[in-house]
């Protein structure tokens, strides 16, 4: 005996930005348009070291799927990400490799820390480990934990969706932006 | 026209390619870095190098007092943490000569097997992944979150579980705790088999790991492998038959040996022990209800009483009793009373003998601990390995090893 | 005939007489220690040997004792002999001006790695070495970390505040 069909009626759908619309079109501003769409399709990239990127792996997993939120497609290159997942702790060691992979990721992107050691070294105040990634690179959000849950790392994704609907299409070429690179030594 | 193009010395005359694997994985091995010198597509030569992660563990661990430390030991093979917290409690237990009641060790087996499950689950899943069949990866983590549901149960926390303390457990196992645990005996088989009915005898699966990247005996045991690696090349050596601790004498497993050491075997001896583990796991908990059903006091029994000086007393007697006030005071910060001496224990981690040397001048922190880590010890076979064999067979071959960074640069 | 703790003492006695010192037992493991310059025949002995057998390197470390004068490094081997069952500790001492010690390489593989991490601890020098350079930390390190007098903390950093830490800086 098969199973009757059952049609989820229950999909959440994303609002219409508000602007003019009419028959067949709605005129609305490039920003709000542009944010949309760039905040349901963000492709992370997972930069997962330690014990934080085995929790990462349990949000891509089925029981918290990652994948609900846009973030299918995992790239594993930073030139075709736009969101950097720093998950783990960065020892010193490490931090001109991920300055290296910062670099090479194409405007606009976005800079994730998740857990206590990439915001601030965590639990190893020592001489090896980088005592948080804003050392070397920018970062938008920073999630705490160690590890955190999944469903906190779900919600550092969405803080970053919040960042990436507001953000104005003229940011990255504004010079406070340029002077925030600036302070990393970063052109 | 050459003068614009750019070639370092030499390096249209060498023959070899060189190439950089790492240290950025896809997300799952972790960070450790290969450069690889190949002939075409078969790798020549190769040169491993660790330290991305090294977050200086035993520097810290002579700055901590004893019960701080045991966080630090959940981070060293952060797949099967809850192995590597016992492997510490029991050191620290046989420096101060403690001996633990019978249910304390049961239930330290559960714990036990369960993270070794879990530990194997991820490699299994992950070697799978590699050889280009994603799908099983996404259904075997499922059996992963229900030991994190077990585990977050008993200590709170899911994956860096710092689950024990000194002559026990924090808390007794609650009754919602055992009805997981009896969900996990019964739904995990079946899932094992449904991975095991996809990979096992998987034609494509077999061809592509049998002969890959084989190690022999001789040569393992020189490099100072432990575990499934050293099983898999077919030496039967298992810490927890050698040298048992936490009663596990009283436990009847088989240990799962392989022949030629490849990928191949590695993936059939956890599958092995992924079957021995459930089997000590079911003993366990029968086990447990035999003795409860001998005596029902020893339900309460969660802690051994020779630990009352390192163990954190219950609240009421904190508040109604004296010594029990000053106990609580002196652990809290860390003046635990611990005699001098030096230590080696060894516990069986999901990678090998993780050992544990302790050296202590009776102070609040340890004067020297040393964690013996299998996972540093055994990459260091990897460039041998992989000598003559392709590119892509060296990539299954290193997660075949089950390589967790956080163990192997501590 | 089982091999226990006084017939490894017996054959040890036997074959090296007084150079071998400090035999203890602590928590059952037999324990002692050895001159520098023998490291090598003392393991090449128990490697060889048909009744001891012991061929397999568990671990291999250091420590820093400096209130030892003259003796203030030290490398500790855990030796298993794995058909018996049998664990010793070796122990070698040598003096922090010249901390040279003959490598283990020759004779057992695993040792490689296991002496980089010593001497990138310790600054041990183990002769006879492969390839010894500095394996977890960052080649440009100028100081051996793990020796007691050097600080846990990186003390260049500015985003942790010390007294909040009990250490450093107050009128302690």
């Amino acid at each position: 005996m098969s199973r009757p069909v059952q049609y989820n009626t229950n999909v959440k759908i994303v609002e219409i930005p508000e602007g003019y619309s009419g028959e067949g079109f709605l005129a609305t501003s490039f920003d709000k348009a542009i944010g949309l769409a760039r905040k349901n399709s963000i492709w992370p990239m997972p930069f997962a070291t330690s014990c934080c990127g085995i929790e990462f792996m349990a949000t891509l997993a089925a029981t918290y799927d990652l994948a609900r939120f846009g973030s299918e497609r995992m790239a594993f290159t930073p030139r075709q990400c736009d969101l950097l997942i720093v998950a783990g702790t960065i020892a010193k060691k490490m931090a001109p490799v991920l300055r290296q992979v910062y670099l090479q990721m194409a405007e606009p992107r976005w800079v994730m820390a998740v857990g206590a050691c990439a915001s601030s070294g965590g639990i190893f105040d020592s001489y090896s480990v980088l005592q948080g990634i804003d050392q070397v690179i920018p970062v938008d959000v920073y999630v705490p934990g160690c590890p955190p849950r999944p469903e906190m790392i779900i919600d550092g994704v969405l803080r970053i969706q919040d960042l990436v609907a507001n953000e104005s299409l003229r940011r990255r070429n504004s010079d406070q932006y340029k002077a925030l690179l600036a302070s990393y030594n970063i052109q | 026209m050459s003068e614009h193009i750019n070639l370092p010395e030499g390096s249209i005359e060498k023959q070899t390619t060189t190439v950089n694997l790492g240290p950025t994985h896809p997300a799952t091995h972790g960070v450790f870095q290969n450069i690889i010198e190949l002939d075409g597509e078969v790798v020549v030569s190769a040169e491993a190098t660790v330290g991305y992660i090294h977050r200086a563990f035993e520097k810290i661990a002579e700055r901590r007092p004893y019960t701080q430390i045991q966080p630090l030991t959940d981070r060293l093979n952060y797949c099967s943490a809850p192995i590597n917290n016992m492997g510490w409690l029991i050191t620290v237990e046989k420096l101060c000569g403690i001996k633990l009641p019978k249910r304390v060790d049961y239930l330290r087996v559960i714990i036990m097997e369960l993270s070794r499950i879990a530990d194997h689950i991820i490699c299994n899943a992950i070697i799978v992944a590699d050889t280009g069949a994603l799908t099983p990866f996404t259904y075997f983590m499922q059996l992963r979150e229900l030991a994190y549901e077990i585990f977050e149960e008993v200590c709170g926390s899911r994956l860096t579980t710092n689950i024990g303390r000194f002559g026990g457990f924090e808390r007794n196992f609650s009754a919602v705790a055992w009805d997981k645990i009896d969900q996990f005996i019964e739904r995990f088989p079946p899932a094992l088999k449904e991975f095991e009915t996809l990979c096992n005898r998987n034609r494509i699966f077999m061809e592509r790991t049998q002969g890959c990247g084989p190690i022999s005996a001789e040569r393992a045991l020189s490099y100072s492998f432990t575990g499934p690696n050293l099983r898999a090349a077919g030496v039967d050596y298992d810490v927890r038959v050698a040298s048992p601790y936490s009663s596990y004498e009283d436990f009847e497993f088989n240990i799962p040996v392989g022949t030629t050491g490849d990928v191949y075997d590695r993936f059939m001896v956890r599958n092995g022990e992924m079957h021995e583990s459930l089997s000590i796991l079911k003993q366990a908990v029968a086990k447990i209800k035999a003795l409860e059903e001998a005596d029902p006091s020893v339900k309460d029994v969660y802690y051994s009483t020779e630990a009352k000086h390192l163990h954190l007393p219950e609240k009421p007697d904190v508040y109604t009793k004296m010594e029990a006030l000053i106990y609580h005071f002196k652990i809290v910060m860390g003046e635990l009373e611990v005699p001098s001496g030096e230590v080696y224990h060894s516990v069986e981690g999901g990678n090998g003998e993780v050992g544990y040397y302790l050296i202590s001048d009776g102070g609040r922190t340890p004067y020297r601990l040393h964690f013996r880590r299998p996972c540093f010890i055994y990459y260091q076979a990897y460039p041998e390995i992989i000598k003559g064999s392709m590119l892509s067979d060296a990539v299954i071959t290193m997660s075949s090893l089950n390589l967790i960074a956080g163990e192997m640069d501590a | 005939m089982a091999l226990t703790n006084e017939r490894i003492k017996e054959r040890l006695i036997e074959k090296f007489g007084g150079e071998i010192t400090g035999m203890e037992e602590p928590y059952g493991m037999l324990t002692f220690t050895v001159p520098a310059a023998m490291n090598l025949k003392v393991m090449q002995f128990l490697f060889d040997d048909a009744e001891l057998n012991f061929r397999f390197l568990t671990d291999l470390t250091g420590a820093n004792f400096p209130d030892r004068k003259g003796e203030e490094l030290s490398v500790v081997y855990h030796l298993h002999n794995l058909q018996a069952n049998v664990r010793i500790r070796m122990k070698v001492f040598v003096p922090v001006e010249k901390p040279d010690v003959f490598s283990a390489t020759a004779v057992f593989a695993g040792a490689n790695w296991m002496e980089r991490e010593t001497f990138d601890f310790y600054g041990l020098n183990f002769v006879g070495h492969p390839n010894l350079k500095r394996i977890l930390n960052v080649d440009e390190m100028d100081y051996f970390p793990m020796r007691k007098e050097f600080p846990l903390e990186d003390q260049s950093r500015t985003d942790k505040d010390d007294e909040m830490f009990g250490r450093g800086g107050s009128q302690f």
